[in-house]
Parts: C-alpha cells; structure tokens; sequence
C-alpha cells in the first residue's frame, strides 16, 4: 500500500509537470490535457470529476492551473499528492522565467525589441478585450449583476478604490441581494 | 524584510484572484507598482512574455517580480505566496467537496464575484489601453501623429483576428513583426 502510494506521487508528479509545460496562456488550455492525462491514461478519475474540477477551481481563488492540480492530486493520492502535483505544474514556469528574467532587462535594450513591444502591447490590448467579451458572456444577465460590473469598473479605473476592498463589496452586494431574492421569490437566485 | 513583502504580496493577489489571468492585472498593478517593482510599461510587456512561456500568469509574475527583487530565494517567496491561498483553500474544499456545492453563501457571493470580474477586466482594458497608446500621458498632440493612426490599425486587424480564434502567440507574434517593420521603416518616429 506504501509503495503504491509512493508510486502514484510520482506518476501525479510528472503529469503535473508535463501539463505545467506545455500549457500556455494558462486557465481552460490545460483542461484537455487534465482530462487526457487523468482520465484516459491513468484512470485515477471519471469525466464526471473533471466538471467537479471546473466548478470548484472557478469558484475558488488562485489560478485554475494551481487549483485543478491540488484537487485532482488530493482525490487522487490524499495530502501528498496535493503537494506533488502543485510542485509539478508550478515548476516549469518557475525555471523557464528564471531563466528568461536574466536576459529580459538587456533585450528591452535592444531597438528591436523596443519596436517589437510597441506593437505587442497593442496586441496584448486585444487579447484582454478578448478575455473581456468571454467573461461578459458568462456573466449572469439581471440588473444587480450589470450594476456590480458597473460599480466595479468605476471604483476600480476612475476612483482607484483597492481592489480587494471592491471584491469584498461585490460578493456582499451578491450575497444581500440572493438573499432578498429569495425571500421574495422562494427560489435560488441565479 | 523584503522576503516576507514579496511572499505577502503575492499571498494577497493570489487570495484575490477570482476568474483567472487578466482579471487579477489591476491588482497586480496596484501591487507592484505600488512597490515600484515594475512600471505598467515593463507589466504589459510582461504579459506578453508571459503568454508565450507556459505556465499560469500568477506563477510568471511572481516568479519574475521575485527575481528581479531578491534573486532566487525572492522568486521562491513570491511564487509560494501566490500558491499557497489556492493549496490551502482547495485542501479545504476537497475534504468537503459536497457541503461546499450546495453551500448557499457560497453560491450567493459568486453571483456578486462573477460580474465582479468582468468590471475589473474592463478596468485593465483601460490602463493596458493608455499604456498601448498613451505612454507619454495623454494629449491631443498624440491622435495626429502617425504611429497613433498605425496603432490604430493594427489593433482593428488584430481585434478581427482574435475573433476569427487566431492563437494568442500568433496574435503576439503579427503585432511583434508589425512593429519591428513599422519601427525600421522609421514610422514610429
């Protein structure tokens, strides 16, 4: 039982690694991969866990590679497994940007890398905008919702409120109004 | 102490991030440019470094703020401060995986978090915006100049080209090339 367990770390172990490495742009790219590794290869989980997987990484803090890899590790191989497959899909980024912030400072020298970033900050404007419309598109559609968007914005990007401070409001505001929600309606608002 | 700042910093944001990747930038610009770590200048340009390595934003982003601050031990003290909320929470959560599902004040403060996001990432389209356009501050002088009407041009294709689904890398790359061209053909002034 000992040595099946040492065994399944360290297969956890190199899964984690692989997904970290070869996932880029992070967050739902690496869920294909999960489902591959965790599911089809190894069959430590059912397709059913994997949409556990979803649900809870969204509705946790922390990045959804972080937190999918300390879930699927603690169902899989308990306490231990957590720590080995968050260790694995961290380490990849954390040796490659090791690496690379040695040579980043004397790239940004260069004039080529000057014009090239002139046109990738435009770039990275769009991937946001991007990210914006999916995310818009996911948000539940009710007044209270489009007010908290609102609200959010304005104290975020006019008024400079600390972002913490404005989450923290914004899932009391959620809270309050499901609660009058249901008191009205007697059902679970969405 | 710069240890124990950098390890609770990065604690803080990654307690904080709700929605992954671009809706914690406002709090990671409040954060590391309020310790002067990084100008939004050099954040941008990190995103974009960023999106091509692998690996989540927040573990980048530690990892490199880290480094440049305190060597190694630095980028291990950021790194483990933007990991840890996520261990313990999900530690937590699994253990109770049921109770949490169908807890009703958890249900209930996501209803406010999800739009929540969304406003932020509309803040981070903002700053990323004047820093994209305006990096000298902003003026009327700017829209006549010829690298704003270029900038312009290459964010409308490069919009049309997120839509049709072209690979963020792809996208970083197009723009990359249009502003070496642009840059050698001595439009960018």
């Amino acid at each position: 039982m000992k040595e099946k367990e040492a065994v399944k770390c360290s297969k956890l172990f190199i899964t984690f690694l692989k997904i970290g490495a070869f996932t880029f742009g992070g967050g739902y790219a690496m869920i294909p991969l999960i489902r591959a590794e965790v599911v089809e290869k190894n069959e430590w989980l059912s397709n059913e866990d994997i949409v556990d997987i979803i649900a809870v990484a969204e509705s946790t803090p922390g990045p959804l590679a972080i937190n999918s890899a300390t879930f699927v590790g603690c169902q899989t191989a308990g306490a231990k497994g957590a720590a080995v497959s968050t260790i694995g899909v961290v380490l990849p980024s954390f040796l490659i940007i090791l690496i690379l912030a040695h040579f980043l400072r004397q790239f940004e020298e260069l004039k080529v890398i000057q014009y090239a970033f002139w046109g990738i900050r435009i770039g990275v404007l769009t991937l946001i905008i991007n990210a914006l419309l999916s995310m818009a598109k996911e948000c539940p559609r009710n007044i209270v919702s489009y007010a908290i968007v609102g609200l959010a914005f304005t104290l975020v990007a006019i008024f400079g409120v600390n972002v913490i401070i404005v989450l923290i409001l914004c899932a009391l505001i959620g809270i309050a109004a499901s609660k009058l929600k249901f008191e009205k309606t007697g059902e679970l608002g969405k | 102490m710069i240890y124990f700042t950098l390890f609770w910093t990065f604690f803080k944001i990654g307690a904080f991030t709700f929605g992954g990747g671009y809706a914690m930038l406002p709090l990671i610009e409040e954060e590391v440019m309020g310790h002067g770590w990084m100008s939004m200048e050099e954040l941008v340009n990190f995103i974009a470094v960023s999106e091509s390595t692998p690996g989540p934003f927040a573990v980048n982003i530690s990892t490199y703020v880290g480094t440049e601050t305190a060597g190694v031990l630095g980028a291990f003290c950021a790194s483990l401060g933007v990991v840890l909320p996520s261990f313990v929470i999900i530690m937590i959560v699994a253990k109770c995986f049921l109770a949490f599902k169908k807890n009703k004040l958890v249900q209930y403060g996501l209803s406010g978090l999800r739009p929540a996001v969304v406003g932020l990432i509309a803040a981070a389209v903002i700053s990323v915006g004047k820093t994209a356009f305006f990096p000298e501050g902003y003026s009327n002088a700017v829209f006549s100049t010829l690298k704003f009407v270029l900038g312009v041009a290459l964010f409308a294709s490069m919009i049309i080209a997120s839509r049709k689904k072209y690979h963020p890398i792809s996208i970083i790359i197009i723009s990359a090339a249009v502003g070496v061209g642009a840059g050698y053909l001595g439009l960018l002034g």
